[in-house]
């Protein structure tokens, strides 16, 4: 796949893309500070339908990211995997379905659900990995929606069509983490556990074999590496992510149904991560703020406007299509276009050939 | 006869030992009835025209793709339909006629894989220490390609000899017991060739090899032994001096349009 442009992946290169480390470890630490402090500043709203929904669907964006992105893998049914893990969290805890839910105490039923979605996950790679392109999203898409008419028609896990509703989040050391603000801030603590994991990852000799494998498949084996067994563990290292995703997923909806898991929404993951830029892992969060953004607003700006406000999906659309047709790689392609265009342009950086990048 | 008891037969008598051996593509036989011995060690030249079966030799041994009939051994184990990678880790190596390498990594980074290939760390999540033991061996074989300057460079920008030279690198990771080169001084300046050369003859004795080479010149320096192929067979095996002064030889040399 030649979705994402071949950066160097090395430990102790500074200078990637034209950002320098301390002005990087900068952006970090303002953009953390924002987010840390952001509960003073918005209200309930804000905090729990866009900013958490985007942390949550970013993370399942992630997972994505770090399959297509690193391994060349398009997979469809990591939206899927995080449901398994909302299911299974509604079935081993405790909701509103007492014939279902087995009621187990959080801190078993949490564990247990991420470690079927990570079985399942892996199972959806072993069935994947040995296909390619076209392929892979055509077999992991078709999970999805196997997955999908199974939640739907069957009543003794699942609960059907209307799925399982009153799986809370617990109380935890004296905190009710269903209410807004503790949840945001579990939200921002699993989400940036997850980003700042795929990245390390990424750069282990894992991730770096990953890498090569997906440049490069016949190489790699020529090098040693079990090709298939490489690409099936990353599946499971992307179910883990996704999976958490999948937790935080049924306790921000305070439940799960089918509905959470169609293809129509298996195709919003897939728009957030390729709108947001599959070369780095903070594009999954990009285009999951694009889209939650958008999606909400975007109906109440076309009627401030006059226009007809059920046209907001072509808004929605058109955004994404102008993004995509302008860049090679998402939001993060505009970045990097634009940060080259302005260095060239801006004469107090000097000469870009000349100076050895 | 158990299974392991029939395949570990004979284990350590050769290094490689190919029987019967045939590629088609179609209706085209890229090799037919290859059969080929080579001791532990031993270092042989592959030669012959364009075509002739050379690659697609490499291609079956390193098990890119599975022959069409026959079997291989490898130190005496049958590895006819192991995967590529059990292959590489009992000891295989190879290096590509035309570059396969990873052009968006550094060069130290193309030989860490290597070197990470063919070690249990394949699959560590966690990054590398300062003394590391991959790293350090990955040092080590960086000076001894003389690329340690490029050691930062992306690959896509050295030049075509050093993208050669990086080649046999991968090749020379972990503990290699059977090497093929695939033309490897081919494109190379005369001062890369004798590089090249060196690099060979100073190979640890125990390294056996195969090397396609073209150029006789090269051919005979580096190896003990010469097996000349033609239209996917085996046309002659020998010594050096006997391929070289064979009259059959030097007319498909020197009248198979090959100068
Ligand atoms: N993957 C393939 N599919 C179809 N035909 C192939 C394939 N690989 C090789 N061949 C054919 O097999 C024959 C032998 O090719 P091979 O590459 O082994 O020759 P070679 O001796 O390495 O030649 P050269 O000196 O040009 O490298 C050629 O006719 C080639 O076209
Ligand atoms: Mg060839």
């Amino acid at each position: 796949m030649a979705v994402v442009d071949h950066k160097t992946f090395d430990t102790n290169d500074a200078d990637k893309e034209g950002v320098s480390e301390p002005s990087r470890t900068g952006v970090y630490w303002a953009v953390g500070l924002i987010l840390v402090i952001l509960p003073a500043f918005t209200g309930e709203f804000i905090l729990s339908d866009i900013v958490s929904r985007i942390l949550v669907m970013g993370m399942i964006a992630l997972s994505l990211m770090f399959l297509a992105g690193y391994g060349g893998m398009v997979s469809l049914a990591q939206l899927t995997i995080a449901g398994v893990a909302a299911y299974m969290t509604a079935v081993f805890g405790t909701s509103a379905i007492t014939e279902i839910s087995i009621g187990l105490t959080w801190w078993i039923a949490v564990p247990i659900a991420i470690i079927i979605a990570m079985i399942f996950g892996t199972m959806v790679g072993a069935l994947s990995v040995r296909t390619e392109g076209i392929y892979t999203i055509m077999i992991t898409l078709a999970i999805s929606a196997a997955f999908f008419f199974l939640a739907n028609q069957n009543y003794d896990i699942f609960n059907g069509f209307s799925g399982i509703n009153q799986v809370l989040p617990p109380v935890f050391v004296g905190v009710n983490w269903g209410n807004t603000i503790p949840f945001y801030y579990l939200c921002l603590f699993l989400a940036a556990v997850s980003y700042a994991l795929v990245l390390y990852v990424s750069r282990s000799p894992f991730g770096l074999a990953l890498q090569g494998i997906r440049d490069n498949p016949r190489r790699m084996a020529a090098l040693g590496f079990n090709v298939t067994a490489h690409r099936i563990a990353a599946y499971t290292f992307a179910s883990l992510v996704a999976g958490v995703g999948g937790v935080l997923m049924v306790w921000m909806n305070t439940a799960i149904s089918p509905g959470a898991v169609s293809i129509a929404v298996v195709i919003d993951v897939l728009v957030m991560a390729v709108v947001g830029g599959l070369g780095h892992p903070v594009g999954a969060f990009l285009g999951a703020a694009v889209f939650i953004i958008l999606e909400t607003f975007a109906l109440d700006v076309l009627e401030t406007l006059g226009l007809p406000g059920e046209r907001f999906q072509l808004l929605i659309g058109i955004g994404f299509l102008v993004i995509i047709f302008w860049s090679d790689d998402g939001l993060l392609g505009l970045w990097r276009k634009w940060r080259e265009r302005s260095a060239k342009r801006d004469p107090l950086l000097g000469d870009l050939e000349g100076d050895g990048k | 006869m158990t299974d392991i008891a029939s395949r570990l037969s004979g284990a350590g008598t050769n290094a490689l030992e190919l029987r019967g051996m045939s590629r088609y593509f179609g209706a085209l036989a890229a090799l037919s009835d290859i059969t080929l011995t080579v001791k532990p060690g031993e270092r042989r030249a592959v030669l012959g025209s364009n075509g002739a079966g050379k690659t697609t030799l490499f291609n079956c041994i390193t098990g890119d793709f599975l022959p069409t009939t026959g079997s291989i051994r490898l130190f005496g184990e049958d590895v006819t339909t192991f995967p590529a990678h059990e292959r590489i880790r009992r000891g295989l190596r190879r290096t590509y006629q035309i570059s396969l390498l990873f052009g968006g990594l550094s060069v130290f980074d193309n030989i860490y894989l290597a070197c990470a290939g063919v070690s249990r760390g394949r699959f560590s999540m966690l990054r590398p220490r300062k003394n590391d033991a991959l790293v350090a061996a990955a040092e080590d074989l960086i000076v001894t390609v003389n690329l340690a300057e490029h050691r930062e460079t992306l690959v896509n920008v050295l030049s075509y000899g050093q993208q050669r030279q990086l080649e046999i690198a991968l090749a020379l990771a972990g503990a290699p017991r059977f090497i093929l080169f695939d033309e490897p001084a081919a494109g190379l300046s005369p001062t890369e060739r004798s590089d090249l050369i060196t690099i060979l003859t100073s190979l640890p004795e125990h390294i056996g090899y195969i090397i396609i080479e073209h150029d006789m010149d090269v051919a005979l320096r580096v190896s003990e032994s010469v097996t000349m192929m033609h239209n996917g067979r085996i046309f002659k095996e020998g010594l050096p001096q006997e391929i070289e002064e064979d009259p059959e030889v030097q007319e498909l040399y020197l009248g198979g349009g090959h100068g």
